[in-house]
């Protein structure tokens, strides 16, 4: 049951993601494009999409529980630090060049376009390569 | 290459974007990464937490499939970069989000709804980064 719930939700994450225009990288390459092809379309996804949880969350949060888990679990570290914001600002500059997020990324998959399997492996790699640096930055400490 | 701007399409998307968010924190209280969710399944830690991201992903997958069944015809990708700008883009969105703790939907929708202060400082950070990006690639280097 659990999972049936989980595939339906993907389903209306992705439905979301591809009317809205997100998996569309000329789309999204056009949104940051302000000095060339502007085209804002993307604002009124982020806005639909922030309506929706910003009430729905809240909404959420008044259950003991959620349906088929114990507990609510969201992350609630507050230090802003270099990671993050060093990590943002690569994000940014990966978007900016790809015109893809992984969020996009994932149901554009359904298109069975190879650019998005390219660009889903390099984000893996990316992934792993943080993951083998954090590993041997910790063991450093640790020696 | 010029796009249309589609607000009522955008907006609707973006409702379905943040329904499935909250459906996800509903059903099993955890926010919707897709960075996260993605190397869930890629670097599997957890056997528990693997079976929910899989049938979650494969939801999604399935997203321009139903819309194709709906309309008649898929979601439009439409990739105006290089095949080595998807991969170079994608190794730093993975490195980035890594890093940083998230990505459009982690920190945009779920992080910013939730009012989260370190997704209050990644947004603007990624979409700033994201925009410089463009602005050089376009309009300083003029690929």
């Amino acid at each position: 049951m659990k999972h049936i719930y989980a595939l339906l939700t993907g389903l209306v994450f992705g439905t979301g993601i591809a009317v809205s225009g997100m998996m569309d990288p000329a789309k999204v390459l056009n949104f940051f494009d302000v000095a060339g092809s502007w085209d804002p379309s993307l604002a009124f996804v982020m806005g639909g999409a922030l309506v929706v949880t910003f009430i729905g969350y809240r909404l959420v949060w008044r259950r003991n529980a959620p349906l088929f888990a114990t507990e609510f679990q969201a992350p609630n570290a507050s230090v802003i630090d270099r990671n993050l914001i060093g990590g943002a600002a690569l994000f940014g500059i990966g978007w900016g060049t790809a015109g893809f997020c992984p969020g996009a990324a994932i149901p554009a998959l359904g298109t069975g376009r190879w650019e998005v399997v390219l660009f889903l492996v390099a984000v893996g790699v990316g992934s792993g390569l943080r993951r083998g640096l954090g590993a041997l930055a910790k063991r450093q400490v640790i020696l | 290459m010029v796009t249309e701007f589609t607000p009522f399409a955008s907006f609707g998307g973006g409702l379905a974007i943040g329904l499935g968010a909250v459906l996800l924190m509903l059903g099993l209280g955890r926010i919707l990464g897709a960075t996260g969710i993605l190397s869930g399944l890629l670097f599997v830690e957890d056997r528990e937490e693997f079976g929910w991201r899989a049938a979650l992903v494969t939801g999604m997958v399935l997203a321009p499939g139903l819309v194709f069944l709906v309309t008649g015809t898929l979601p439009e990708v439409n990739v105006p970069v290089s095949p080595a700008m998807i991969a170079i883009g994608g190794v730093i969105v993975g490195f980035g989000a890594s890093l940083g703790s998230g990505c459009t939907s982690g920190h945009g929708v779920c992080g910013l709804s939730r009012l989260s202060a370190r997704s209050l400082v990644a947004v603007p950070v990624f979409m700033t980064t994201a925009a410089l990006t463009v602005f050089i690639i376009r309009h300083v280097i003029g690929a």
